[in-house]
């Protein structure tokens, strides 16, 4: 209500420029982000919803979603784990090449996402370093849904690091010491204490890496296979159905994409705000 | 000092397991990407870039770079600007709106431009009407490029200003400056590190951004084909030195970005160090 | 249970935060180490909670609680009860968790039953008068509450030793005086052995049994309060446990002079600095054949008990401060700006060489 009266009387406004970057923003964001997603609703107003749904549950399409959910659910489950022993190594230790392990950590991010493309089904084809170590023990990796979960995690990795690092970073040294006062073994001092007190900071990282994965392209398309049924994202059907100008499934396809990944990036947020009011006793 | 895990056999084995794993799966990949490109020698890595097609693919990436950042900055600036310095109705929203990028697909992005754009999209066909072509050309990829892009300036910026709190803004006021005075002396010497890591950042994304830019593109060589989409079909083309030639080249803006980043980052903390 | 310190150093780097200590805490005493920061209070406390290491020197070092030696057991084991100042509370813990996080941490075969455990958590939450706030997160509670929830996760788990780091020093003066209150309460009741760390030497003298005084990673004197405030052992001492006013000069054929003032006092020649309390000077219209110590008032601050008058002179290189009863304020009309005699009632000088403490009194 005070925001809402300051606003009106305008008190808070002692800083110049208000209008110049809210016309600037707003601008920006209806013409490069909202209007081009009324062009999608356009598309879909042509179809009946019996079409949009024949459209969206046909069984290449299921299978699509079945193996970009799975495989980005293996991605974020690993992820998690990875991430976490990585962000505790930074944050806990030191030792050599801490720095240039840290820097390393933003290479997924850094790297455009076509070279890790061609890279990891390089290295994981069976001619490549990777794929003729594993594939004599049995592993596949290039061409299959392993493959895909790989490219996931390498892509979204930085994800959960740079999301837990600081709030592990920001954990003060008296909490530990507390908890072994108390009697905690390092166990249940991390399982009780800390894993709590990053848990919000986890999660968010990984779904974030989960939404990242779902829609993840460039990376994925040359080390799957792109086996329909078997090995083929949902990303690279809409790809498809473009290539064959049928935009109507294309936009189809691309709608249940679009509207899981907000609804999941929607999700997190108001997630990570009711926890925040609560470590802060709502003022945060 | 004691802290949990600190144990040396807990500690060796954390920090053993981390650089093993980090290796195999981060290390070994920059790896073969300069192991693939030079894998016959100089000469034949040199006559890869220097192919024409490539040379063109890699002017229009650095163009639609160049294009993107000034926009990626004006707009990252007057948001953050916005909703850290300003209280008012819907701020939330708009600082929510800025992730869109980050959550949607660049499949779906690139898509629902071509959709708006295209020939069958309602701008589209207007444009056609004025013999404009937006789609398949550079400014199709200028477009999906700063949609994907525009993010990362705002959000480098946003907590920072946020931090820093407009204190020093409202004194620069009080003493009689104006708006852009204000912004040149106050403001901008504060932010001007994680300014220069957004458009770092954005850069990065620009270069090398593939999905939405595919989508696009059209992929014309010597035309419209940016420099990852260049490397895709030499892969495709079964031409794998050709394309870790590209991959190389890519790679290596990445490692740059990666040496700018811990560069400014070590600054910053030196700085906190010695304040 | 007593704690028996033995030969306690510490280096960190290449700095020493403390000299070989040798301290002896008797089993129910409340003591608190004292110093200002950087004397190596906490060090040494954090030393006896196994949260530090003592340096490994020659001369091997020992702690032991009671008969047991604790020299080499983890913080866990030490059966200890540490209260931090910023409370350290688990910020996703409500009041009840936190309180009884110690008892859920117990093996399970030492681990009280759950029912055990509630009745024993809500008696310890009635004890701090917070068993209404069970349920709340510690960031909906106020600094008081939050460190009164601190103590209760200390007690918890009836330590033998309770060790409490600057415990008030992050609350206000009110909290912290209630609070301090309370504790010396909780500590008679229940009898345990605490060491608290202050800086506060208020708090020091009125809440320890015996305070132990520090100062460079030393320890500068242990004794009751009363003994400290009384017999300071050195100038570190006396000048820390209270304001001090200084008085530097000649002496000669035992008169001390400093610029136009004199003051006839019992000493050999020589250059010399005499220290004294701001109630050890008495404040008078006209100058005595002992001394002439001529001052100007320049504030006055009526609050409290007495009134604490600030003197200044041109052969003061520091202001003096001094107090004055009320009755005596009324009666002699101080105000700003007027010039005073000051007279000294009892002083005390701490020569360089030996630390004894020479004191002389005079008849007011």
């Amino acid at each position: 209500m005070s925001q809402l009266a300051s606003w009106r009387t305008g008190s808070t406004r002692v800083l110049p420029g208000f209008g110049l970057s809210m016309g600037i923003s707003v601008l920006f964001i209806s013409l490069v982000l909202l209007l081009p997603i009324t062009g999608l609703f356009g598309q879909l107003a042509e179809l009946s919803f019996a079409e949009y749904w024949a459209i969206i549950t046909e069984g290449r399409v299921v299978a699509s979603y079945m193996v970009t959910i799975g495989a980005a659910a293996v991605a974020a489950i690993i992820n998690a784990i990875f991430g976490l022993l990585l962000a505790w190594v930074l944050v806990r230790y030191d030792f050599p090449g801490k720095r240039l392990l840290d820097a390393l950590m933003d290479l997924p991010f850094a790297l455009p996402t076509a070279v890790a493309g061609i890279t990891l089904a390089t290295l994981y084809a069976s001619s490549g370093w990777m794929g003729g170590l594993l594939e004599p023990l049995g592993f596949q990796v290039a061409y299959t849904w392993v493959g895909i979960a790989l490219a996931m995690a390498f892509t979204s990795i930085p994800f959960v690091v740079r999301t837990v690092q600081p709030v592990l970073e920001d954990m003060p040294v008296e909490v530990d010491e507390a908890a072994m006062s108390l009697g905690a073994t390092d166990g249940v001092a991390f399982r009780r204490v800390i894993l709590p007190h990053i848990w919000p900071a986890l999660v968010t990282g990984t779904g974030l890496a989960f939404v990242r994965s779902l829609g993840e392209f460039g990376a994925i398309i040359f080390i799957a296979g792109n086996m329909p049924y078997e090995t083929e994202i949902t990303a690279l059907m809409i790809f498809v159905k473009l290539q064959e100008y049928d935009y109507a499934g294309a936009s189809a396809i691309a709608s249940v994409v679009l509207f899981v990944s907000l609804a999941l990036l929607l999700a997190i947020n108001i997630w990570q705000g009711r926890f925040v009011r609560r470590l802060h006793g709502g003022k945060g | 000092m004691r802290r949990i895990g600190d144990a040396p056999l807990i500690r060796r084995l954390l920090i053993g397991a981390a650089l093993v794993l980090s290796a195999l799966f981060l290390l070994l990949p920059l790896v073969a990407i300069f192991a693939q490109a030079f894998s016959q020698g100089v000469m034949v890595f040199w006559s890869n870039v220097s192919n024409t097609f490539t040379l063109h693919a890699i002017g229009l990436t650095l163009m639609i770079a160049l294009l993107t950042i000034p926009v990626c900055l004006v707009f990252g600036v007057a948001l953050a600007w916005l909703v850290t310095r300003f209280s008012f109705p819907g701020r939330r929203i708009l600082q929510t709106l800025i992730d869109i990028p980050f959550a949607v697909s660049p499949v779906v992005a690139g898509l629902i431009y071509l959709l708006l754009y295209g020939r069958n999209g309602w701008i589209g066909t207007w444009l056609d009407g004025h013999d404009i072509q937006l789609m398949f050309s550079w400014p199709g990829i200028l477009m999906v490029t700063i949609f994907v892009t525009c993010p990362f300036v705002a959000r480098e910026l946003i907590p920072l200003m946020q931090a820093q709190g407009s204190r020093e803004e409202e004194a620069a006021v009080t003493l009689g400056a104006t708006g852009w005075t204000t912004f040149r002396r106050v403001t901008l010497p504060n932010i001007r590190w994680a300014l220069l890591y957004g458009v770092i950042l954005t850069n990065a994304r620009a270069v090398g951004e593939f999905g939405a830019v595919s989508v696009v593109s059209g992929a014309i060589r010597g035309k419209t084909n940016t420099l990852p989409l260049h490397l895709e079909q030499l892969y495709q083309d079964y031409n794998a030195v050709g394309a870790f030639a590209c991959a190389a080249l890519l790679a290596f803006i990445a490692l740059l970005t990666l040496a700018a980043k811990a560069g400014l980052e070590w600054r910053a903390a030196r700085r906190e160090a010695f304040a | 249970m007593s704690i028996h310190l033995h030969n306690i150093a510490k280096h960190f780097g290449t700095t020493q935060a403390l000299e070989p200590i040798n301290l002896d805490i008797h089993e129910g005493e409340l003591v608190g180490l004292l110093g200002p920061s950087g004397s190596g209070k906490t060090t040494l406390l954090r030393i006896i909670a196994g949260l530090e290491n003592a340096d490994r020197t020659a001369q091997p070092s020992k702690i032991l609680f009671g008969d047991r030696d604790v020299t080499n057991v983890h913080v866990r084991d030490r059966r200890i009860g540490f209260v931090f100042q910023h409370y350290a509370l688990f910020r996703h813990m409500s009041v009840y968790d936190n309180v009884a996080f110690g008892l859920t941490v117990l093996s399970r075969k030492r681990r009280p039953s759950s029912g055990e455990i509630r009745a024993r958590v809500f008696r310890l939450l009635e004890m701090v008068k917070l068993e209404h706030l069970a349920n709340r997160y510690p960031a909906q509670l106020s600094g008081g509450q939050q460190q009164r929830v601190s103590l209760a996760r200390a007690l918890a788990v009836e330590p033998e030793v309770l060790l409490l780091d600057e415990p008030f020093g992050a609350l206000d003066a009110k909290v912290r005086q209630e609070l301090r209150r309370w504790l010396r309460h909780l500590h008679d009741e229940f009898n345990f052995t605490s060491v608290f760390v202050t800086h506060d030497q208020e708090e020091a003298l009125e809440l320890s049994d015996r305070v132990v005084v520090m100062s460079n990673g030393r320890i500068e004197q242990i004794d009751t309060p009363d003994e400290l405030y009384r017999e300071p052992k050195n100038r570190f001492v006396f000048e820390f446990l209270g304001d001090v006013n200084h008085l530097e000069g000649k002496v000669t054929n035992g008169v001390l002079t400093c610029g136009d003032a004199y003051w006839h006092v019992d000493l050999p020649d020589g250059h010399e600095e005499l220290l004294l309390r701001p109630h050890e000077v008495r404040l008078t219209e006209q100058p005595t054949s002992e001394s002439h110590l001529p001052v100007t008032i320049t504030a006055i601050s009526p609050v409290g008990a007495e009134v604490r008058v600030e003197l200044e002179a041109d052969w003061l290189a520091q202001p003096w401060l001094a107090t004055v009863r009320h009755t005596d304020f009324e009666h002699l009309a101080l105000r700003r700006g007027q010039r005073l005699f000051a007279h000294p009632r009892h002083w005390r000088r701490f020569p360089k060489a030996e630390s004894k403490a020479t004191e002389q009194s005079r008849v007011a």
